[in-house]
């Protein structure tokens, strides 16, 4: 008895510092996961902050609606659609290119391809999309360009043309990985209520499997334009890094991407004009990216749902 | 289901399919071993047996369902009358064998599509453009159903709207629309609930005196209930086949009587 | 079915088989295209660069001569760098993997971290650029630094880590975790005695595909002012005096890889346009390494683990 008593005692004492030990490891644990919270309230913080200066000096209407971006110039003008030109038609290009691609690929391989192309298939993708993207802007400029150029000759060394296609060879597998994970969720059930009836396998991907998967398909398009709005090395190396308000592919143009590496790579007095710019114009991309962001996520936990 | 009185003599009716000296593998492993039935023109023949008895697979046989996935083998044959040609042939076109015969699915599998456009699908997947024919088969293919006159005025809603016994009457409705030689059920009501299960067995009554129908399913107080003709299998093999009732009420194998009689299951 | 049907069945059949067909080959182009890319992209660099690749090319620092400069600043840089990143990356991704998985509680506040770090994963590189500009190298004063450079990356690689340790904790069976208790083991016994040890090689992958992009990140270290032509490198960590550990190498200026890489692409001298092409294959090869390694290392672990 005395000697149960006695071992009960040690126990409960044991137990209250092991709670408290259990208590402060989870504290722990939790303030790392925190970390991603105040990365974000971070961004956020820094962008709004040196924006706010910005826009203390440049109104925001003109900001959104003047047609020059020349920040360092005697008579500055501070248009973002300028920047915005270039990576609109950046990304534009890059995504004719991805999602056709991206999607022809995930059909492929979610409703033709054998287990060994797959296992082949996998891997090449996961290894294009592991290619740094400061090669892929190489690639662009010193590869592509030239060719391009055979067939189009008065094509400028710098263009968009050149860094949309390379950036949408980029995106493809990220567009084909989430867009085939979004198939492969969709019920053999449904497939073999396709096949029972006499389709095809064409038949059976498009009628059926691909409108089941839609909202997954659609979560993988938007990864693929937030990839291409904020690509920064491709369009700096190969599309030259001149502002210049054009919507056409067969010039050189800066997206805001290139034009912040492009500041941030000269010397910056901390405080300048100059400085500031480069944070209203990140401020931009942000807002652009989270928007998109938001929307696949959405559309991601929905398809997620409906299965 | 035909009482005694009623019963015809075996010879003098049509048979409209016939399995012969069946087998079948997966991979090397035998899931049905020398099956030999006969399959009666406008009758109910239901196939009932303890689970993994083998019934499902012998069902996807008549419609090549097996050919979809690598590695399984038929041997022996499955004869489609009047054509008599053998369904399992390589020479024979798995789709087209499966434009001819139509399956109804466990879980009601609607496509992610109207009501109108789930029936419709497989004349549009057999070339069908004329809009006036596919509306008038679509019809006649939901009252065949029993689901015209719940489904009339909302036909262009998604098929995903409907209870789980009206999806089930609208993928019997897809099958039908196609005009099938022989309609297969593979356990149509498992997933239902008993009013809902009714009326699918209510519809396959009236459905027999115009499309042969084979019926899978493991409830046999459902076969009792619905179909003309019963095979009994188990393990792979066709135990006994004959009559409903003459299996349910006078079994020759000392088997089939110990699974009636619910000595196992 | 009527039978003078047949024959149209059979046509129709047939044009649908062409289809099947048709769109097969084009989704093996698609793979074969993605294929050649990347065996153009090497080959381009080897064929530029190749004859470059010479020892020296991997001692000498930068130089204006383009024959006598090399990379051992950038490399020497790149390898310092990532030792940081992995060192804040690992333990702080790691513990938000497991606090998500073992403690969180599902509420409100677990879902805004979730969406932070889905949000965090689709950030532009170039936004953590700017993050590490306005608080680190300014507010924080840490100036264009090794510590903040491995501070920004590892921010960046923070969602890709968090990830993966969460899916390789996630594929754990329940029933070991129930064992576990049913032993009387607590909550943190049980992580680091079970689910630890067996999603170990899971999250090794995920930490290793995250260096992998961290390496090849150039548009965040050229924001806080890497520098590219630099003579020297980083203090040894290792000092001749007591305490014989040294921390100076964490503030020192730095350059890395993709900067190299970068530098040289933007000189018009074709010369250097060698030496980019060298450097871009050093880089690439070092990211194919350690994608191809954690290809690997997942596929090994998926034959071990028979759950």
């Amino acid at each position: 008895m005395s000697a149960e008593s006695g071992l009960t005692a040690g126990r409960l004492g044991h137990r209250r510092s092991r709670r408290l030990k259990e208590k402060a490891i989870e504290l722990v644990l939790f303030a790392c996961a925190m970390v991603a919270v105040l990365t974000t309230v971070g961004i956020v913080f820094i962008l709004l902050k040196e924006s706010l200066v910005f826009f203390r000096a440049v109104p925001i209407g003109d900001f959104l609606t003047d047609t020059q971006w020349t920040p360092l110039f005697a008579d500055a003008h501070f248009g973002i659609i300028v920047l915005l030109s270039g990576t609109l038609t950046s990304a534009a290009i890059a995504l004719s290119i991805a999602i056709p691609m991206g999607t022809v690929l995930a059909i492929y391989l979610s409703e033709f391809a054998g287990a060994r192309t797959r296992e082949i298939a996998k891997p090449v993708l996961e290894l294009l999309a592991g290619i740094p993207t400061i090669v892929f802007g190489y690639f662009a400029l010193f590869f592509l360009t030239p060719i391009l150029q055979q067939v189009l000759p008065w094509l400028p060394g710098f263009n968009l043309l050149s860094a949309g296609i390379v950036m949408g060879i980029m995106i493809v597998p990220y567009v084909s990985s989430i867009s085939e994970d979004a198939m492969r969720a969709v019920p053999v059930s449904l497939r073999e209520g396709s096949y029972a009836l006499g389709a095809t396998r064409l038949q059976t991907a498009v009628k059926v499997v691909v409108p089941a998967a839609f909202s997954g398909l659609a979560a993988g398009y938007i990864l693929g334009i937030s990839r291409a709005v904020g690509e920064t090395m491709i369009v700096a190396v190969a599309a030259g890094m001149q502002p210049n308000l054009t919507f056409n592919p067969f010039e050189q143009a800066a997206t805001i991407t290139a034009y912040i590496v492009q500041v941030a790579k000269g010397d910056l007095p901390h405080g300048s004009i100059g400085y500031q710019t480069i944070f209203a114009a990140g401020l931009t991309l942000f807002l652009l990216t989270l928007c998109f962001n938001l929307l696949g996520y959405w559309l991601r936990k929905r398809f997620r749902e409906v299965y | 289901m035909t009482t005694m009185e009623q019963k015809p003599d075996l010879a003098t009716l049509k048979q409209k399919a016939a399995a012969r000296q069946l087998n079948f593998f997966y991979g090397t492993k035998q899931a049905l071993k020398s099956i030999e039935l006969p399959i009666y023109e406008h009758r109910v023949t239901a196939l009932i047996g303890p689970s993994g008895c083998g019934k499902s697979t012998f069902l996807r046989c008549f419609n090549r369902m097996h050919d979809l996935y690598p590695g399984n083998r038929y041997e022996g044959e499955i004869r489609l009358f009047p054509d008599d040609v053998n369904l399992l042939a390589p020479e024979v076109d798995p789709i087209e064998v499966r434009m001819r015969l139509s399956m109804v699915f466990q879980k009601p599998n609607p496509f992610p599509k109207s009501i109108f456009e789930n029936v419709a699908y497989g004349l549009r997947v057999r070339g069908l453009k004329n809009k006036t024919e596919i509306s008038d088969r679509v019809e006649a293919a939901l009252k065949g159903a029993a689901l015209y006159n719940e489904a009339k005025d909302r036909l262009h809603d998604l098929a995903s709207n409907l209870s789980g016994g009206q999806q089930q009457r609208l993928c019997i409705a897809r099958a039908l629309a196609a005009d099938p030689e022989l309609l297969l059920f593979d356990e149509p009501t498992s997933a239902l609930d008993p009013i809902a299960t009714a009326s699918i067995e209510e519809l396959i009554q009236e459905l027999r005196t115009k499309v042969t129908i084979l019926i899978v399913t493991h409830n046999m107080q459902q076969a009792a209930r619905v179909s003309d003709f019963t095979a009994y299998m188990y393990l792979g093999e066709l135990v006994e086949f004959g009559w409903t009732d003459d299996v349910f009420f006078r079994p020759k194998k000392k088997q089939t009587e110990d699974y009636i009689t619910g000595r196992f299951g | 079915m009527r039978r003078d049907d047949t024959a149209a069945i059979r046509a129709v059949i047939a044009a649908g088989k062409r289809k099947d067909l048709a769109f097969a080959v084009l989704g093996v182009a698609a793979l074969v295209f993605a294929a050649a890319t990347f065996v153009a992209l090497f080959t381009d660099m080897l064929i530029d660069g190749g004859h470059r690749l010479k020892l020296d090319f991997f001692t000498n620092f930068a130089s204006r001569r383009a024959e006598n400069a090399g990379i051992v600043a950038a490399w020497v840089g790149t390898l310092t760098v990532m030792v940081v990143t992995a060192a804040i990356a690992v333990p702080i991704g790691v513990a938000s993997g497991i606090y998500l998985e073992e403690y969180a509680p599902r509420n409100l506040f677990t879902d805004i971290i979730e969406i932070n770090i889905n949000n965090l994963a689709g950030v532009p590189s170039i936004v953590y650029g700017l993050l590490a500009l306005g608080m680190f190298v300014h507010t924080f004063g840490l100036g264009a630094s090794v510590l903040t450079a491995g501070l920004t990356l590892a921010l960046l690689i923070l969602p890709i880590v968090i990830v993966s340790t969460r899916e390789a904790i996630r594929s754990i069976p329940g029933v070991i975790r129930e064992a576990a208790y049913a032993l009387g083991a607590t909550r943190w016994q049980m992580v680091k005695d079970h689910v630890l040890p067996y999603s170990m090689p899971g999250i090794l992958t995920g930490i290793i595909i995250g260096l992998s992009r961290a390496i090849g990140e150039t548009a965040p270290i050229v924001t806080i002012g890497a520098v590219t032509f630099i003579a020297f490198l980083p203090p040894s960590p290792i000092t001749a005096e007591p305490p014989f550990l040294s921390f100076e190498w964490l503030s020192s200026a730095f350059t890395a890889m993709p900067i190299q890489i970068f530098n040289w692409t933007s000189r018009p001298d074709a010369a250097f346009q060698a030496n980019a092409s060298a450097a871009a294959l050093v880089l690439v090869l070092m990211t194919v390494l350690m994608n191809a390694f954690a290809i690997w290392l997942r596929w090994r672990l998926r034959r071990n683990i028979k759950w």
